[in-house]
């Protein structure tokens, strides 16, 4: 075996930092729980080492039971999970995780030092380590002149912030974060993904849920997206929506009036316009145009975006949904 | 074990936060009206009075926080989500329910053996000469904390797999019936049938037998309590606490969060 074939086989062995295999949850409810709501079914996902995994899907699509799954806060009714190479069971890989809650809670009573010294302590760290982290992370979230106010004077962002710095204080492997963004102003958002795309550059895993897609395409590696409790697509978001062009876009200025026909496909703003052609008109359009006295100003390719697929398969779902229901009718 | 230790001074800081040792001050207040009525209404058994009133003060006050606390120790932090980012971490579910249980136990120890003092001091006030018997006043306390960790244990137990409110009632429904084991060990076996018989005397085994823990009428007269029964009872609490706590940590390590 050569050097090389050895390494690429030890490299390859390296578990993935998420694996999920036919991870199921079931909820029973109604009168004597004789009901069952699936939440989430079949799950088979993996997240590699080192990239940024988007959980993207609706309210309810079963991305919080994942991530719950994951944590064991539930259990699964069937499957398994694997987290950096060890059963979901396994609490002592804790340590190597970072969580961050959905609209996060900590006890109020507490003051944000107080509170990251005793997850600090949670996770074994020294006396000394925790003086130095502490204030670290609070920097780090933008907290550091609130560090002594009781938690329970915190608006929504400043509770999403120590979670963010509650996650990531003991320097994990893996942060899993459930709707990082959610309550954040812009510059908290900002600030989020710079974090975010900071704990990939110091060679952390990070998966986060979203429901806001313009974040999963600006940040992620790969995103999954759930619908209806099911895994609909997972790979990079430009695989996902297709890199192929749908068309080109001519972007143009015109002062005065013209009669040429493609004007009548173009959408006006003021004295610019925009027009979608095929790719193989695009030379024969730019002609007539400048023909026509317009001014171009630029010439995209039009993309499908991950919001449109992402819609595409909300509503697939639904209307599958509809068709079950009036046969169960 | 050391995370149950933390587990346990959160949830003891958490109480000094929430200013459940304030009632301490409320104490203090019956203790001084007792004092007065006891000098004004009782000649020569102001002690008896005073110790009989204290010691009730104490198990009633303690009562109040072991059930009403004790029930919100896990649902409140399951409604209000805060144990999600704590069992994210290596925190096993047993560490967590045994940390609850070690914080509000000793915070209910601070708050008896404050109450204590305070009686003693009391009584040192209205006695003119103290006795050795004087000190069983301290072994009363001791075994009204005793009873409320029994009472912790069961509100804990009970707050795992039902509502806040149903477990009240059911922790105050089996401390009542605590209260009358020995009638129903001493129910008369001619009137009840033979299933009858077996079922009160399981029942009356099965029940924590809190009447075990009332020597307020030794503490009252002074009069002093043999090592024996106070080893008796000590052990008698911890097998039972022990039994119920492995009863709630089965049932939460199997719950789903909501």
């Amino acid at each position: 075996m050569t050097v090389e074939c050895f390494l690429k086989k030890n490299v390859d062995m390296t578990p993935p930092a998420i694996e999920t295999e036919n991870l199921t949850k079931v909820y029973p409810h109604g009168f004597l729980n004789l009901k069952k709501r699936t939440s989430l079914e079949g799950l088979n996902m993996q997240v590699e080492e080192g990239e940024i995994f988007g959980f993207i899907g609706p309210n309810g699509a079963g991305k919080s039971t994942t991530i719950k799954l994951l944590m064991s806060l539930i259990f699964p009714t069937a499957g398994s999970a694997r987290i950096l190479g060890k059963p979901i069971s396994d609490i002592e890989m804790h340590r190597d995780i970072g969580y961050l809650p959905e609209q996060p809670y900590f006890y109020d009573y507490l003051t944000a030092t107080e509170l990251l010294d005793y997850f600090a302590r949670i996770h074994d760290l020294k006396a000394a380590d925790r003086k130095e982290r502490v204030p670290q992370m609070l920097k780090k979230v933008g907290l550091e002149t609130a560090g002594k106010i009781q938690l329970r004077k915190y608006s929504k962002g400043m509770l999403q912030r120590v979670g963010m710095a509650q996650a990531i204080l003991h320097d994990p492997k893996l942060v899993i974060l459930d709707e990082p963004m959610s309550g954040l102003d812009p510059v908290g958002r900002r600030e989020v993904r710079d974090m975010i795309l900071e704990l990939k550059r110091d060679g952390k895993t990070v998966m986060f849920s979203t429901h806001i897609l313009g974040d999963a395409e600006m940040l992620c590696d790969r995103v999954g997206v759930i619908v209806g409790g099911k895994l609909r697509g997972v790979g990079a978001p430009e695989q996902l929506v297709d890199m192929k062009a749908q068309g080109m876009e001519i972007l143009f200025e015109l002062a005065g009036q013209s009669t040429a026909p493609l004007l009548a496909k173009a959408t006006r703003t003021g004295d610019r316009y925009r027009l979608q052609v095929p790719e193989q008109d695009l030379y024969g359009a730019i002609e007539q145009l400048r023909a026509a006295g317009a001014r171009i100003l630029s010439v995209s390719q039009v993309r499908a975006t991950l919001e449109e697929f992402f819609m595409g398969l909300v509503e697939a779902d639904r209307a599958q949904a509809a068709a079950v229901e009036v046969s169960e009718k | 074990m050391k995370r149950v230790g933390v587990v346990a001074l959160n949830t003891f800081h958490e109480a000094v936060r929430d200013r459940v040792l304030y009632n301490l001050l409320f104490f203090a207040l019956v203790m001084m009206v007792a004092s007065i009525i006891a000098g004004q209404i009782s000649i020569g058994i102001e002690e008896t009075v005073m110790a009989t009133l204290g010691l009730s003060a104490i198990s009633l006050i303690g009562l109040l926080i072991a059930i009403f606390i004790g029930v919100g120790l896990v649902s409140k932090e399951m409604d209000k989500r805060t144990l999600y980012a704590l069992l994210a971490k290596p925190v096993r579910r047993w560490e967590f329910l045994l940390g609850k249980f070690g914080g509000l136990i000793l915070t209910l120890a601070v708050n008896t053996a404050a109450m204590g003092m305070g009686l003693f001091l009391a009584l040192v006030y209205v006695k003119p000469t103290l006795e050795r018997g004087d000190v069983t006043v301290f072994v009363a306390v001791y075994f009204i904390w005793l009873k409320l960790a029994l009472v912790v244990a069961l509100a804990l137990l009970f707050s795992c797999f039902t509502t806040p409110l149903l477990a009240i009632l059911f922790t105050a429904g089996i401390y009542i019936a605590g209260l009358y084991v020995q009638e129903l060990r001493d129910l008369p076996v001619q009137v009840m049938s033979p299933g009858m018989t077996v079922f009160t005397k399981w029942l009356s085994y099965l029940l924590p037998n809190f009447e075990n823990f009332n020597i307020m009428a030794q503490a009252a007269h002074s009069r002093p309590v043999p090592g024996a029964f106070i080893l008796q009872n000590t052990l008698y609490a911890a097998v039972y606490c022990a039994i119920v706590l492995t009863a709630a940590i089965l049932v939460f390590s199997r719950r789903n969060l909501k």
